[in-house]
């Protein structure tokens, strides 16, 4: 049988088996799991059935037309999107078994601790210690941007085990257990007056040896493979033309009163660019899916957020004086759900596009090395220990 | 576009014209030869004999006329490598507009005799449009063709018409008391008078029809309609093509920054370069993108009116930003005669007006949208 056929039968089964109209999402998310439709990429007992990755758009597309719940890979984004791919590629089998299914099943929530106050698009010179003291790791430092930190069950992080070696080599990934003693998570207010992020401190907190992604030491490896998943992840959505922030551009133009020349050809500017970038995302993924990604995969996410920040400050500009008022005002509140399309607070969230993520500018040094193949900036930190790197 | 999606990975077709094309431009066609069919008093006929032989001048006309049959996306991958290697000669005004005016008319059996002519290379056609400097649209047409007996008497001046000093044939749009359509005209009825251009590699002239007679089968039939629809596809055509000039003059830069070293370094290290090149690549990705976009959909009048502007809009600037930023990474070399960075900068430019300027293109877009 071909691996299109075998996905296409598990699907039949799983539908059958478990109608989703009358399956509760948690217990389907599970038969879907132990079918291997989870992620059909993974190995079979892992979510997986060993089949090529390209065949996860069919599982998508099948399950979303029988009616199925998908929500879990947006809602558990940082585990389904991010985690899995790390613990499939360097976890243990044990830790596959132990992590994978109530990650999919959304009986356990996970966040990402990479970014901290002085490490952001330097994240390998972080600083939070992990020091080993028989068979457990003991936490210490802050982690920054973390999202999700207050209801998760485990956390991705990543610590320096090594404060004598070269700053990439003394990292350590483990999974901790958010749950934990000396684990605080405090909400971390952004301009829009909302905690999307928190912050998170560690004092003292025990991680188990076995909590341990790879070897001590390959921690630098084992983040590159979660990074990389993120930025794909956030330039590859593939939205319907005139959609997104230009449909709010394009209402805020037919207002009355709006009309005028000047507006109107920036806001076809914007509505090309903004074409102009879908076409590309989506010639980005027909490519990826052959199996070739080529520099069109990369530019996305810099295409993007550079993009929402003209076409949501330009959607300001459009409101007039309206653009000078914010409903609803500042509340500083953690927001719940999601809330309404707000042309006032996705202004001030854009300026975030060209943060998170990697910032455009590594975006830039990213596809200027890697992609073109253009030589690095001299570094005074390459050979050094990172104790003795020099930092703020 | 209803419910089929689009691919724009290149079909096993399309790979074999661009290896083909790359390999022959590259080694048959430099840019020193470039340079002298440029730099000659006289237009350049061999090259085209050369292309012709190779089915390029025919490459749209289909195979019962004697051409080689390709459709629109096949006809972009070509222009893109054309527009790459600066190729001088009529490939635009007669393989493309001429021949896709031809087969959008009421019948194109009729000129059954000129499409296989111009498919083996012995007749150059190009399309007499524009008379006034910002006269885009068909509504700017004074050119009169007025009934006389069984035909039409044309008169009117048209200016910077491509390819008017290589034309044997002119398709010239006049203004019938039933609209706009276009005329097939043989240039020893008129006057053509060649102009210096700004991008030498292409040949412009004006053109004077002096009261000229021409037999009733000598007009098209297919309207303002075909016209516009002519145009836009160009537009399309025109929008592969600075994608290929833009990744020429890319390439050019990229390889300078690599090996060009000052401060004992390569310059492309300097951050200054390197992200100034990776925003060329992020923005030629996106001409790329709605150029691929735009001649996958000929054949959808309505999807064609968004797409086609739409990939003027963003290819042109692109083109004539790549091309000017090649030049500034290449210092002072770049600004020499001898550097090739200046052709492409003004094939650029020039094309990014031929069909229409930015603001022309965008407004049509917006009309499109109903913006």
């Amino acid at each position: 049988m071909t691996d299109a056929a075998r996905v296409e039968e598990a699907i039949d089964r799983l539908l059958t088996e478990h109608p989703p109209n009358e399956t509760a999402p948690a217990e389907f998310w599970g038969a879907q799991y132990d079918a291997g439709l989870a992620w059909v990429w993974h190995e079979e007992g892992s979510g997986g059935l060993g089949v090529d990755r390209s065949h996860h758009p069919t599982v998508m597309r099948r399950l979303t037309e029988g009616g199925a719940d998908t929500s879990n890979r947006r809602r558990n984004v940082l585990g389904i999107g991010m985690g899995a791919g790390v613990l499939s590629v360097h976890g243990r089998d044990e830790q596959r078994q132990r992590w994978l299914r109530p990650m999919f099943t959304m009986d356990e929530i996970w966040c990402q601790l990479f970014s901290e106050p002085g490490a952001g698009s330097d994240l390998a010179d972080l600083s939070t210690s992990a020091v080993r003291d028989g068979d457990e790791w003991i936490l210490n430092g802050q982690k920054v941007w973390t999202t999700l930190a207050h209801v998760a069950k485990w956390g991705l992080i990543i610590a320096r085990t090594d404060p004598d070696a070269q700053k990439h080599r003394g990292l350590t990934y483990f999974v901790v257990d958010m749950e934990a003693e000396g684990v605080e998570v405090r909400p971390l207010y952004q301009i829009t007056g909302e905690a999307e992020f928190n912050e998170v401190f560690f004092s003292d907190t025990r991680v188990p040896d076995d909590q341990r992604i790879d070897d001590v030491g390959a921690g630098w490896r084992v983040a590159m493979t979660t990074l990389m998943n993120e930025r794909v992840a956030i330039g590859g959505t593939e939205t319907p033309r005139g959609s997104g922030a230009i449909a709010v551009a394009v209402d805020a133009y037919r207002e009355p009163g709006v009309d005028d020349p000047v507006l109107r050809a920036r806001l076809l500017e914007l509505w090309a660019e903004s074409e102009a970038a879908r076409l590309t995302t989506i010639r980005a993924n027909e490519t990826a899916t052959v199996g070739t990604p080529g520099p069109e995969g990369s530019t996305g996410k810099l295409s993007w957020a550079e993009l929402n920040k003209e076409i949501t400050a330009f959607t300001v500009e459009l409101m007039g004086l309206g653009g000078t008022g914010f409903p609803g005002g500042y509340e500083l509140t953690r927001p719940t759900g999601m809330p309404d399309y707000d042309p006032m607070r996705a202004f001030l969230r854009a300026r975030a596009n060209s943060i998170e993520g990697g910032t455009s500018e590594i975006m830039r040094n990213i596809i200027g090395e890697r992609v073109l193949g253009l030589p690095g900036e001299p570094r005074v930190d390459k050979d050094l220990p990172w104790r003795e790197v020099p930092r703020s | 576009m209803t419910g089929v999606r689009l691919s724009y990975l290149p079909s096993e077709d399309q790979d074999l014209i661009r290896s083909a094309a790359r390999k022959y431009l590259t080694e048959k066609i430099p840019s020193d030869r470039v340079r002298e069919i440029m730099m000659a008093s006289e237009p350049d006929r061999s090259l085209w004999d050369e292309l012709a032989d190779l089915g390029w001048a025919g490459f749209l006309v289909p195979e019962e006329y004697g051409g080689s049959g390709f459709g629109y996306p096949d006809a972009a991958v070509l222009a893109e490598e054309l527009g790459r290697a600066v190729t001088p000669g009529p490939f635009l005004a007669s393989a493309v507009l001429a021949t896709t005016a031809l087969l959008g008319s009421g019948d194109p059996r009729r000129h059954g005799d000129l499409l296989s002519g111009m498919a083996d290379g012995s007749v150059v056609a190009a399309s007499a449009i524009y008379e006034k400097r910002r006269g885009w649209d068909p509504e700017d047409i004074d050119t009169t063709a007025n009934p006389d007996g069984d035909g039409w008497v044309i008169t009117g001046r048209k200016r910077w018409v491509l390819s008017a000093p290589h034309a044997d044939m002119f398709l010239v749009s006049a203004r019938t008391d039933d609209g706009v359509d276009l005329f097939a005209v043989p240039s020893d009825t008129v006057i053509v008078t060649p102009t210096p251009t700004l991008d030498a590699t292409r040949r412009q002239g004006d053109v004077v029809f002096d009261s000229v007679a021409v037999p009733a089968e000598a007009r098209l039939g297919g309207g303002e309609e075909n016209l516009r629809r002519t145009l836009d596809i160009g537009a399309a055509v025109v929008a592969s093509e600075q994608v290929g000039v833009a990744s020429a003059a890319f390439d050019m830069a990229l390889d300078h920054a690599r090996t060009r070293f000052q401060f004992g370094r390569a310059i492309g290290s300097f951050q200054a370069v390197k992200h100034r090149l990776a925003d060329m690549l992020t923005r030629l990705e996106n001409a790329r993108s709605v150029a691929l976009h735009a001649v996958r959909v000929v054949d959808d009048p309505v999807e064609l009116a968004i797409a086609a502007p739409l990939a003027a809009v963003i290819a042109g600037p692109v083109a004539n930003w790549i091309t000017g930023e090649s030049i500034q990474i290449h210092g002072g070399i770049g600004f020499t005669w001898e550097h090739d960075a200046h052709l492409y900068f003004k094939r650029a430019k020039a094309a990014s007006l031929l069909l229409g300027d930015h603001g022309y293109h965008l407004s049509r877009m917006g009309d499109a949208l109903g913006l």
